[in-house]
């Protein structure tokens, strides 16, 4: 009974005629049809050629009877998205901050265009998460400079601290060492009693010495009681956190030398649009008033 | 000289490399199945119809799922990423049932393999199918294989180009029948079928019924035993799936040989039952002898059998001289033993037991499978945040995914933090009841607090409860509440 496979093992005219010492190599014929798809895709590509960018010339390329482009291609998605993006970009421009957040479909707009803004702009001074860095506040906690309601967030954004805006909110904390206004044993009193404030300090006769210094020199912009004056931009000093450290020295070295943080004014560079999606996000941080 | 006219003498080999022995493509002959009857033929008709009415009629099945869903029964919705199956609604996260479904269809592909053979290529494959409904068409107009064998040999005449005309006009409509049912499980089926209709139905669509038509035509009416033995990879690998114990379509040697033409009243001394009449090898649809044995070829659809045991009863011979057998069976009748059939043998066990477990899985997934669905991604940046008053707090992202085809209202707690209090970032949903759209996702940032003093490590396992206010459906996360090192 013969088999196929006794055929293809002993007959001659199932090899290619290849031979290596005593192998032979099969031959195991492709369908007749298999080598006419290859050539269809050849005669395929050639379509190709003539209806997408091909050939580089020297200038420039053959563009193809279609005039595909993935740039162009690129340009009009991007337009697409915009005017997607630009019933709610209308409906942000019309609306007040307040009324954003009131809105579920438009607060969620705004706050993913917010935190897709703040990583381009405000990420690299306060953090991708908002948290902050020494001498950069955290924008995600409850402690605020200047008032954290939207209302006084997007003025934040809009004129910055310390800018050259015109409406920038800016304060100046006098260098009590430098101007010489106090003494280095006086800068200690007045440290400690500012530590004694939020529970922190050590040495309560320092403290003791510190009170009236402090009434003096600090109160008129950090409050009597050291809760801090929004509208003076001054610090709370009795809550657990500090801009520049609570540990004693950082606190000397604030009295001493004082601080000056700056943030730019955004007006110039960020679109109104963009300032209240920034002041949306930042709100929704978890500190928002 | 002499010396070289006697080496022209002695060297009388052929080239080995000469041109005609060493075609590397193969032109396909064409083959011409005899039809047959039988029990095996009844079978494959069967399978035909049942198969192709459940092609053509599933999508028109309707399925009441209220006024906001879909009502056809099996729909596949790439636009709004839903798929509806029955009572089933799968969404685009729950792919991985796809995955349960190719697993078990994948084992139960080789579980049936390794028992009785190509059971699939046999009854259950399109290509097997509508190959048979495109070989009946064929039959039906130009004849059985006699008739058509002669008619691809007669010259070109008004006749015969009458009946290929005629043959491949049936064989685009039905190809494109075939592609025209497939765009129905994926759009309402009526409004698509009046949209084709009148010609305003989507580039999708027509694309797609463009496709599979050129393909059906080509697959089932060109191609044929091709697409088994060069395309389908099954062809090539089922064979490790056999072994000497699975049922296959089987020429029992032990009886048949040695094989001869036979004349009635012959003695069957020294002299098998087949007697040579190449039936078997007639009305094979990919070409084969089984006699040769098993081949990747043959799809084991039995049409062999039903052909030889024709031929037994009309000779007197018992039927079965081609049937399921194993080769186990055909070597121990050849050495005097009896026929034997297990069933359970190791790889049939394993094949089983993984599909067991599989499709337990997938019961339990499918069972357990909640209607709400809630996932919650805690803010890793930062990690918690400080307070001013000294305590902390963390933000999630919540999803909250309500399947149901109506609005429902959440609450939410917490459990695992004591004093934790709950905020939501935002003005939206102020009073801490989470409404959700039918059908729809909603995601909220959510915000604990806790007082400093309440956390006893740097990270506390917690558990938030949503809770459908109406049908009192809970949906459970675990997360965890991170603080400062202690």
């Amino acid at each position: 009974m013969p088999t196929k496979d006794e055929k293809d093992t002993f007959a001659a005219e199932n090899t290619t005629g290849h031979e290596w010492d005593g192998i032979a190599e099969f031959n195991n014929p492709l369908p007749r049809w298999w080598l006419w798809i290859f050539y269809a895709t050849i005669v395929w590509s050639v379509g190709y050629w003539v209806v997408y960018p091909s050939w580089p010339l020297v200038q420039s390329y053959l563009p193809g009877v279609l005039g595909q482009s993935d740039r162009a291609d690129l340009a009009t998605t991007i337009a697409e998205a915009k005017q997607r993006q630009g019933t709610y970009l209308a409906k942000i421009e019309a609306s007040d901050v307040s009324e954003i957040v009131a809105d579920k479909e438009l607060f969620d707009f705004a706050s993913a265009g917010g935190r897709s803004a703040f990583g381009l702009h405000c990420s690299q001074c306060h953090g991708s998460g908002a948290a902050g860095f020494v001498g950069y506040p955290n924008l995600a906690d409850d402690d605020w400079l200047w008032g954290g309601t939207l209302a006084d967030i997007q003025h934040t954004i809009q004129y910055g601290i310390r800018s050259d805006h015109d409406e920038t909110r800016s304060n100046d904390m006098p260098a009590f060492l430098t101007d010489e206004t106090l003494d280095k044993e006086q800068i200690n009193d007045v440290a400690e009693y500012v530590l004694a404030l939020s529970n922190s300090g050590s040495d309560a006769e320092a403290a003791k010495r510190g009170e009236p210094l402090y009434a003096e020199n600090c109160a008129s912009c950090h409050g009597d009681d050291g809760k801090g004056l929004r509208e003076m931009g001054g610090p709370r000093l009795t809550d657990a956190i500090w801009l520049y450290g609570g540990d004693k020295a950082s606190v000397v070295k604030t009295i001493s030398f004082s601080r000056k943080g700056v943030m730019p004014a955004w007006e110039d560079k960020l679109d109104p649009v963009t300032i209240k999606q920034l002041a949306v996000y930042v709100h929704s941080l978890g500190g928002g008033e | 000289m002499t010396h070289t006219t006697e080496a022209l003498r002695e060297e009388h080999a052929e080239p080995v490399n000469k041109r005609e022995t060493r075609s590397l493509y193969k032109k396909r002959v064409p083959i011409y199945p005899k039809s047959i009857k039988g029990h095996f033929r009844r079978i494959k008709w069967t399978f035909l119809t049942i198969l192709l009415g459940i092609y053509y009629v599933v999508p028109w099945l309707r399925w009441d799922r209220g006024p906001n869903a879909p009502d056809q029964a099996v729909l596949i919705d790439f636009p709004a990423r839903r798929f509806y199956f029955f009572f089933i609604e799968i969404w685009p996260q729950e792919v991985y049932y796809l995955t349960g479904i190719l697993i078990l269809a994948a084992l139960g592909l080789f579980a049936v393999t390794s028992m009785f053979g190509r059971l699939w290529c046999a009854w259950g494959c399109p290509q097997t199918v509508w190959t048979d409904l495109f070989l009946w068409v064929e039959h039906q107009i130009e004849g059985d294989r006699s008739a058509r064998i002669r008619l691809d040999k007669a010259a070109w005449s008004p006749s015969k180009v009458g009946k290929k005309a005629f043959k491949h006009v049936v064989w685009i409509m039905i190809s494109a029948a075939t592609g025209g049912a497939w765009v129905f499980y994926f759009a309402d089926a009526p409004t698509l079928a009046r949209d084709i209709v009148l010609f305003q139905a989507p580039a999708a669509a027509w694309l797609t019924i463009g496709f599979l038509t050129l393909s059906t035509y080509l697959l089932a009416g060109h191609a044929r035993e091709q697409v088994c033995t060069y395309m389908c990879p099954y062809a090539r690998f089922q064979a490790a799936m056999l072994d000497e114990q699975s049922l296959i379509v089987t020429y029992r040697s032990d009886r048949g040989e040695p094989r001869g033409k036979y004349k009635r009243g012959e003695s069957l001394e020294n002299r098998g039952h087949c007697i040579s009449c190449n039936q078997c090898v007639v009305v094979c649809p990919t070409g084969i002898d089984i006699r040769d044995g098993q081949q990747l070829e043959c799809i084991n659809c039995g049409l062999c059998i039903d052909a030889c045991n024709r031929v037994m009863d009309g000779v007197g011979f018992p039927r079965g001289l081609i049937a399921l057998d194993t080769l186990s069976n055909v070597e121990s009748r050849r050495k005097g033993g009896k026929d034997t059939f297990r069933l359970i043998r190791g790889r049939t066990v394993v094949y089983s037991s993984i599909m067991l477990v599989v499709g337990g899985i997938m019961l339990f997934g499918l069972i357990s499978r909640s209607p709400l669905d809630i996932n919650v991604l805690r803010d890793r940046n930062p990690l918690f945040v400080a307070l001013s008053d000294g305590s902390i707090r963390n933000a999630y992202t919540f999803k909250i995914i309500n399947k149901l085809h109506d609005t429902r209202t959440y609450s939410l707690s917490v459990k695992g933090l004591s004093g934790a209090e709950i905020s939501v970032a935002g003005g939206v949903a102020p009073d801490k009841k989470f409404t959700v759209a039918p059908d729809k996702l909603a995601s909220y940032r959510i915000f604990l607090k806790v007082d400093r003093e309440a956390l006893e490590n740097e990270a506390t396992d917690i558990e938030f409860v949503l809770t459908d206010s109406v049908s009192g459906t809970e949906a459970t996360y675990d997360s965890v509440f991170r603080g400062p090192d202690r």
